[in-house]
Parts: C-alpha cells; structure tokens; sequence
C-alpha cells in the first residue's frame, strides 16, 4: 500500500519537474538551434525547433568578425579575472580581522560592512563620484571597480568561516609559536579556506562575466565593451558588427548579413563558458546558496 | 582577550599586551584596503544623497550648483511618473514575493520527494542554469520567443492555435505577466534550494512516525513539510519586503528591450533614476530626488522589517 502512494508522488514529481524543466530549458534549446538556422529560413519560417534548412554561415561570419568579437571576449575574460582576484584579495582581508576573538574593533568593522546592506546613495551619487573624482570614463578601471569588488555577502560568508570552521586553538597555537597577523592569516588561515574562499570566487566571477551595467555607465567606446555589452549593442543595431571591419563591408550588402542568426550564435558564445563550467562547480554553488541564506 | 597573562608572570606579560598592541595595529592595516574601497564605493556616495536639494550641473559640480530646497521633489511628485514608478515597483515585488514563494516551495518539495534518484539532481541543476545567464542573454532569450517577425510564438505557437500574431513590445497589457514570468524562470529554482536544505533539515522520525499512523505523503506534506517550513519562509518573505523599493534593474531594463510604449507597466525606481541620469533629455535633478526618496523609503523599511525578523526569530536578524 505505501510502496505505490510513494510510487505516486514520485511520479506526480517527475511529472510536474519534467514539464517545468522542459519549458525553463526551452527558450536555450531554441536560441541555439536558431543560431545554427539559415537565414531565409529564418525570415520566412520565423525562430523555430526543427528548422527546413541548416547553417553554420553565422558561426563561419562569427569566425570572420574574430577580432571584434575576440577582443570583447578578451575584456570579459580580463574583467572577469582582475576582478574576481582583487576582490577576493579585499573580502578577504576584511573577513579575517572581523573573526578575530583579540582584535577589539571587530564589531565596529561588522556593522561597517552590515550598513551598506542597509543603506545606499544609490547611482546618481555614485556616477557622479566615479567621473567627476576618479575620471573613470571610459577605462577599463570602469569595469573592474564601480559597485561590483566587495559584496558583503561574500565577506560575511568567509568571516563565518574563518569564526566557525577554524579551531581557536590553532589562532592561539600560532601565536604561541610567534607568528604575526600577517603570517597567521597568510599561510594558516588562507589555506584552509580554500573551499570557502572558491565559492565566493565563483559567485563573483560569474557576477563580472555577467555584468553589462558598469559599461553602460561609464563606457561610450566600443573598445572597451565585454561580450555583454556587444550584445547589446547588437541587439539595437546587427549594423554594427560589420563597421568593426571595413574590409567586410565591401563582401555584400545588408540583405545578405545573416543578423537574426548571427545575434543568436553570438549569445551562444557568450554563455558558452558557463555551460561547459557548470556541471563541474554546481555543487559549490549549491552549497554556497545555502550556507550564506542560512545567515548573510 | 586578558586570560592567560597573569599565568605568565609580568616580564611575559609586559611582552604580551606589545605583542597585543601590534597584531591590534597589523590586523587593522590587513583589514585596510577593503575599508578604503567600502568607504568610496559605499560610503561617500551616502553622503552625496544631498544633491537631491540642488540644481545640479556638470558645469558648476557638486559643491558649486544652487541649492534648490524641495524643488526636486515637488516636480517628481507633481508628475505622474513617481505614482506609476512607485507602483509598479512595489507591485511586482508582491507579486515576486508571493507568488515565488509559492513556486520555490512547490519546487523544492517535489525536488525532495525524489530523493537520491539522478534525475532529481538533473532537474535541479536544469532549473537553477537561468539564475546563471545574465540579462542581456536573458533579453535575447525572451526575444527569440516574442520578436514580432521571427519570435516563436508568432511563427509556431499562435499559428497553431489558429491566431494572429501580437506586436508583443508594444502590447503593455502582456507585459505585467511576462515579466512575472521571466523572474519565476530566473529565480526560482534558486529560492527552492534554500527550502531544500530546510526541508532535508527536518527529523526524519517525524515522517516516519506519520506514516506507521497511516498518514500518506500529501497528509504528510501538509501536516509535517510545511508547518515545519513556515519559519524558514516567513523569514525569506520578510527579507524580500524589506526590499521592496528596490527593483532588479536588468529584469525591467533588458527584458522589455527598452521599448518606450511599455514604460507606463514596466517603468521602476530603478530604471526611472537611470533614464534620468544617462539618456538623453534626461533630467538629473528628478533622477537625484527620486534615488534620494528610494534610499530612504528602502533603509525605514528594511529598518522596520528588521525590528519584525528579531521577533520572529533572533537569529535571523541582520544585526
């Protein structure tokens, strides 16, 4: 009797998440069939599954625009690792002193951190400091600094670490032994907080390989546009893939750009790095939503 | 901090508060860096909440432009545009939080009912992925499905239903549930996983028990699950209303492609102040009043549902 009500709500389960999975994977399915659809195809047959014709000419122009688009996957891949590395450097530095039972200011260092969780002057403020102090238009300083280099999430996760998982007998062991701040922090915390300190790593490497919104402040020349912020732009104007390349002006004419396919092909790349990642690091993920909802 | 000294004897002690004083002074340069960037990132823009009270003009700067009183203000609330900013900024969050919740609960009590099978662990890793994609890709997505000429639903879906194609970025009526959509699609496999680790949370002799009593699995799921979760959703909801002057700038900024007829129902805070600060014939000024009256609305707010977290359950509490 309860072997088949169990076997009901499992069915009941797979069902109902089977559907669900079905239509959340759908529209990623359809963007990459369509970025492998021909053209015409696409302009009489519109987006669709099993398209009458195949083509890879959107990749093959892809490959032809390699430079524009290599060079913004280059400032992704360039924001994404300067920024992740000097954040996890800052988030850090200021976990380590906020768990440390000696160090006196720890609660003011705390709410200092918890306050901008609270507060915030919010962008209009802030784009006026960041371009009228710190000139920042239009640098590639504008996609690594504003907003996204410490997230207090991430410092509170790694200070509960540093409080919770580490022993206070080892801080105090190490300090018996005439270790500094520095030394203790350095080569006895740091390297037993290699699982913590990765899954903030990952959020906040995923948090620049996604960010478009710094650029769209403080970044009127396409030099310095990431993939995001060339998608973007080639979702308002399919134009502005070929002014890249004079050269490839003179091949056709705007008729023959395959720029529905293209746009496709070209959001394929742009998160085709996280598809190939994800399946390694999802359990880190995971793990990290957890741990930091349980207290941020 | 002062323990174990006096065992020591005084030489040692006297060695000791030195020592003391200079990891004091070695821990406060470590923490150094990150403070200088919190206090510019963070901080300074705070106190420049007050040009909200100027004329503000990139000619005469911060310091230099008038100060203007209450002008700001008067205009953004003369205007419809506060009413319809704050409107739809507050609505939507209820409709996320609610609705969500809902969503994230029925997700995460189905994924758990499967168990330890694969396929649990496929569905989950399925419908967190869009939590990973960012909204530029997202507007790309909801394109390939809605775009007038070439979109899916136009060219395969409404065909087949015997309908006409809709011009779907300029329609607004349609616009209240895609954006509902599009966040349950993006954040709702997401808001499950913390139910999940709540629900795995819970004593398993309890269903046991339940069930050598004859209760079936939606007896149990009604009776056991979800009373047990109620703390753990009540304190995510009151999370979420503390935010509800804040809106996810992407969702109404990249999903509806910028389209100026869908302003009246897809227009927040967040947009609003950044229209007014970067396009063209913006106006700043309103910008600064209306960044200024979201930033104070949210810390009141998030202040108060605080105050209400720490009844529930302390430990929750953000301070």
């Amino acid at each position: 009797m309860t072997k088949t009500r169990e076997g009901g709500i499992v069915t009941v389960s797979t069902l109902v998440l089977g559907i669900l999975t079905v239509f959340t994977v759908f529209p990623l399915v359809l963007m990459v069939i369509a970025s492998l659809t021909d053209e015409n195809t696409l302009i009489i047959n519109g987006y669709a599954l099993i398209p009458e014709k195949w083509s890879l000419e959107a990749y093959r122009y892809l490959a032809k625009q390699a430079f524009m688009v290599g060079r913004s996957y280059l400032v992704t891949i360039g924001t994404t690792v300067f920024g992740t590395v000097i954040s996890l450097v800052l988030t850090t530095s200021v976990a380590y002193p906020m768990a440390r039972n000696s160090f006196p200011y720890r609660n003011i260092l705390s709410f200092f951190v918890y306050f901008t969780m609270l507060f915030n002057g919010g962008i209009v403020p802030s784009y006026i400091m960041w371009t009228q102090i710190f000139h920042i238009k239009n640098t590639y300083a504008a996609l690594v600094f504003p907003n996204l280099l410490m997230a207090a999430f991430n410092i509170f996760l790694i200070r509960n670490y540093y409080r919770n998982s580490i022993p206070e007998s080892l801080y105090e062991a190490a300090e018996l032994d005439g270790a500094t701040e520095l030394q203790i922090f350095g080569r006895i915390i740091l390297p037993l907080s290699v699982p913590v300190v990765s899954t903030a790593g990952l959020f906040t490497g995923l948090t620049y390989w996604n960010s478009w919104t710094n650029a769209l402040y403080y970044v009127t020349d396409p030099q310095y546009f990431g993939i995001q912020n060339l998608l973007m732009r080639i979702m308002k104007n399919i134009e502005y893939l070929r002014t890249g390349a004079a050269d490839l002006a003179a091949e056709g004419t705007v008729a023959t750009l395959p720029g529905n396919s293209i746009r496709m092909a070209l959001a394929v790349v742009g998160i085709l790095p996280i598809l190939l990642v994800y399946p390694f690091v999802q359990k880190f993920f995971i793990k990290g939503i957890v741990v930091g909802a349980v207290k941020g | 901090m002062t323990q174990p000294t006096t065992v020591r004897g005084r030489p040692k002690a006297a060695a000791g508060r030195k020592a003391r004083r200079g990891s004091r002074v070695s821990l406060l340069l470590i923490a150094l860096p990150g403070v200088l960037y919190l206090l510019i990132n963070n901080y300074i823009p705070m106190f420049g909440l007050f040009i909200a009270f100027k004329n503000y003009s990139y000619s005469k700067g911060v310091f230099g432009s008038d100060w203007c009183g209450l002008r700001n203000f008067r205009f953004l609330f003369i205007s419809n545009d506060a009413w319809v900013i704050t409107r739809n900024t507050i609505l939507y969050n209820l409709v996320f939080i609610f609705l969500g919740t809902a969503i994230a609960v029925c997700y995460a009590i189905l994924l758990f009912e499967l168990g330890e099978r694969l396929r649990a662990r496929f569905f989950q890793s399925a419908l967190l992925f869009p939590h990973l994609i960012s909204w530029v890709v997202s507007a790309y997505l909801v394109y390939a499905l809605l775009g007038t000429e070439n979109g899916f639903i136009n060219n395969t879906v409404l065909p087949l239903l015997g309908r006409e194609g809709v011009d779907w970025y300029t329609s607004k009526s349609y616009w209240p549930a895609i954006i509902t959509i599009v966040y349950m699609w993006k954040h709702a496999g997401y808001n499950a996983i913390v139910y999940m680790s709540s629900i795995a949370g819970i004593d398993k002799g309890i269903f046991e028990a339940a069930e050598i009593d004859g209760a079936g699995k939606l007896k149990q799921i009604w009776y056991i699950t979800i009373p047990m979760l109620k703390p753990t959703i009540i304190i995510m909801m009151l999370m979420a209303a503390g935010r509800v002057f804040y809106s996810d700038f992407g969702l109404f900024y990249q999903i509806p492609m910028d389209s100026g007829q869908l302003f009246s129902v897809t227009q927040t805070i967040d947009t609003y102040v950044y229209r007014g600060l970067m396009q063209e014939g913006g106006n700043i000024s309103l910008s600064a009043a209306a960044g200024f009256y979201q930033s104070i609305l949210g810390f009141l707010l998030i202040m108060t549902v605080n105050g209400l977290v720490k009844k529930v359950n302390p430990e929750n509490a953000l301070f």
